[in-house]
């Protein structure tokens, strides 16, 4: 009851999939369309909640104990419920919308990109310490990222040539290496997605 | 002796320099290049005229699909593409469906939609209206059932669309059933949905599509450019650049490309010093032992 | 530049500046945006849940008598029984549904996408330069991809020892990825700029010079 029967879920809907790919039949496609393709972003609704629900039982956690830097909690419970009252009444009562969108365009927005932007220094820090020209493999490497890096500067006469060289780097020997990773990444999730539905893979399940 | 030393120094200053320099000498060029404006020509790559070419060879009514995929994170190389391809659409009267699947996406499409509609009635005094020249249909969660859902049909994911208006009751969506009566499908994306789209959406539906990614992720999807799996790739700010020149509107990516020339050429001294220091101080070392 | 924008403009490049402070060292001021962010973008995906989906989906179809959408709403709410220690094993249901489905879905399609195509467009390639159909250098190029593609999986091939021959074939596969990783450097060194210049355009165009102007 436990772990068969998920087991038998898996099994038996990945290979309705699986069929239901090569024999389009019009009763398999009512299945596919209306239970395969409709429910599981319903479910979705209630998982995704549950990241919510976790986030707000670890912050209330953390300001009862006042664990270190427990006042930061407040404050992600304070935008964690605001929002959500702006966008959930908002729906009903049109004007908290407005606020809705404000908090979206003027706090989420900016926090989210500078967040991000602060990896332009910490690439070009990383390129300074450690892009040494250490071996054969290390200058390749730097060779090529250097001419892909500078393939849009205006260098006059070389403009076109190192234009003609970062897409030859991009669209030949990038491509195989790019290709052959693909080759491997497609028949890791084969092969992966058949040990879950044959049941040989089962960490989802968890203990008990 | 005394000057061999200081040679030395020079050199082991040059493999040690504090990452807070370099931090500085990044922000400075940055600043210093955003308030200068530099313009600097941008060339077009092959990739992204073919994304234009056949953009432009579609006909008044045609239908495209535009995937937004992406969030704040990677709004800078992605907004410009969108706001292009969006303009194109309007200009060239093709009906847009729009959607976000990404969970913090939907405002910014929204915003998105709202601006370049702004702008196309700036230039034309037409204001491209909802459900007549597009369609914003919002988010749902799993993007790799609603990618397949929608190619059975847009009503099973999406039976409203962003606004809550049912997709029935819009005349733009009046025979618009699946990726059957579209004539592409553009991928805006920060996110692993184009590997979603390129499976799910071309893989089983076999509808045309094009990719406009982050620079992180552009060198990935050339082996799918080659096979024809996709017919375009828009790579980063850069793909953003070719875009707003090829449709006559250079914006904020095409600004944003001459900060890069300065940007890149920093980091690129700083390779070639950080290089010279090491070479420099190895030989020092080597001779030592 | 009006007064609501005013505010609104400079409570986004305050944010920003408080993010940017962490360059010099963790600090209240980045510590309390980041854990704001982590709220707001949790309250975002709540109401986009409950708009997007909840109210479309689930509510509109009850409403107009679809009673089997009561069935995908239990079991989304069984995921909830995780909460509870005693009773985690109930969200296996919806779990193992989702999961048959989406893994049942990827075994053809990742074959076909990721495999087959791949190796059909490698070899098509070849077989246009056989038939005399591409030109020198793109003849030229397309055996150069097709050596770098089969050295770099030769590369990958753990089950025999990189020695002698096959050692000499992978050695050329590590090449051709390192140029490939290369070329993914290169572009990310641009990525992650263009999001500084977008912020830097932020606070001096949409900002300083409109605020002042």
């Amino acid at each position: 009851m436990k772990r068969q029967f998920p087991l038998i879920i898996i099994f038996s809907c990945g290979l309705f999939m699986v069929v239901q790919y090569f024999v389009p039949h019009e009763k398999s496609e009512f299945f596919y369309e209306f239970i395969a393709l409709d429910w599981p972003p319903i479910i979705g609704v209630f998982a995704l909640m549950l990241g919510v629900i976790s986030l707000t039982r670890v912050s209330i956690t953390r300001i009862r104990r006042k664990t270190e830097a427990w006042r930061y909690s407040i404050v992600t419970l304070i935008g964690l419920f605001v929002m959500s009252a702006f966008g959930v009444i908002g729906h009903h009562y049109p004007p908290l919308s407005t606020a809705f969108d404000w908090s979206f365009n003027n706090i989420m927005i900016p926090i989210s990109a500078t967040m991000f932007s602060l990896l332009a220094f910490f690439i070009a820090s990383a390129a300074y310490r450690a892009f040494r020209a250490r071996s054969v493999l290390a200058s390749i490497l730097l060779v090529a990222a250097i001419i892909v890096m500078m393939r849009f500067f205006p260098l006059g006469p070389l403009t076109s040539v190192v234009g003609k060289t970062s897409d030859w780097i991009l669209n030949v020997p990038n491509l195989a290496a790019k290709r052959a990773i693909l080759i491997g990444v497609g028949l890791g999730i084969v092969s992966t997605a058949m040990k879950v539905v044959l049941g040989i893979e089962r960490s989802y399940l968890g203990k008990d | 002796m005394t000057e061999q030393n200081s040679r030395k120094n020079i050199f082991e200053r040059m493999f040690a320099i504090d990452r807070r320099w370099v931090y500085g000498f990044l922000m400075l060029a940055v600043v210093l290049s955003v308030i200068a404006k530099p313009v600097i020509p941008i060339p077009i790559s092959k990739e992204a005229r073919s994304i234009y070419d056949y953009m432009n060879s579609l006909s008044d009514g045609d239908y495209i699909h535009l995937a937004m995929d992406y969030d704040p994170s990677t709004l800078a190389e992605l907004h410009p593409m969108t706001r292009a391809v969006l303009k194109q659409c309007f200009e060239k009267k093709i009906k847009v469906i729009i959607t976000a699947l990404h969970q913090n996406g939907p405002g910014m499409a929204a915003e998105a939609i709202d601006t370049a509609c702004q702008r196309h009635f700036e230039l034309t005094g037409y204001r491209p209206e909802s459900g007549k020249d597009w369609v914003f249909l919002g988010y749902k969660p799993y993007p790799i059932l609603i990618i397949l859902g929608m190619g059975q049909n847009y009503r099973i994911p999406f039976p409203n669309d962003y606004y809550n208006v049912p997709l029935d009751s819009l005349p733009m969506m009046k025979g618009i059933r699946n990726y059957q009566n579209i004539k592409a499908v553009i991928n805006i994306s920060g996110t692993s949905a184009t590997d979603w789209w390129i499976t799910y959406g071309n893989g089983r539906y076999q509808v045309p599509l094009a990719i406009g990614v982050t620079g992180v992720m552009a060198t990935d999807y050339y082996p799918y450019l080659q096979t024809g799996q996709i017919f375009g790739i828009l790579g980063g700010l850069q793909g953003a650049a070719e875009y707003e020149t090829l449709v006559g509107t250079p914006g904020k990516a095409v600004e944003g490309m001459s900060v890069q020339v300065v940007a890149h050429s920093i980091i690129i001294i700083f390779i070639i010093v950080g290089n010279i220091g090491y070479f420099a101080t190895r030989k020092k070392n080597r001779v030592g032992l | 530049m009006d007064f609501a924008t005013a505010i609104a403009t400079t409570v986004a490049a305050v944010l920003t500046l408080c993010i940017f402070s962490f360059l010099y060292k963790d600090n209240p001021f980045y510590k309390f945006t980041e854990h704001l962010v982590v709220g707001v973008s949790a309250g975002y995906w709540v109401s986009i849940l409950y708009v997007n989906v909840a109210i479309p989906n689930i509510w509109q179809k009850l409403l107009a008598g679809k009673w089997w959408y009561l069935i995908p709403a239990f079991l989304g709410v069984l995921m909830w029984t995780r909460i509870v220690k005693r009773w985690a094993w109930i969200s296996r249901y919806p779990l193992a549904f989702y999961l048959g489905i989406a893994t049942g879905v990827a075994i053809p399609l990742e074959m076909q996408t990721k495999v087959l195509e791949q190796i059909f467009g490698t070899v098509q390639s070849f077989v246009a330069l056989h038939n005399s159909q591409t030109d020198f250098w793109a003849g030229i190029n397309t055996v150069v991809v097709v050596i770098g593609i089969i050295t770099s999986l030769v590369y990958f091939f753990f089950s025999k020892e990189h020695k002698g021959a096959t050692g000499g074939i992978a050695k050329v596969g590590i090449w051709t990825l390192m140029i490939g990783f290369g070329a993914s450097f290169g572009y990310t060194v641009m990525a992650r700029i263009s999001l500084l210049i977008e912020r830097v355009q932020f606070l001096i165009d949409d900002w300083l010079l409109k605020l002042f102007s």
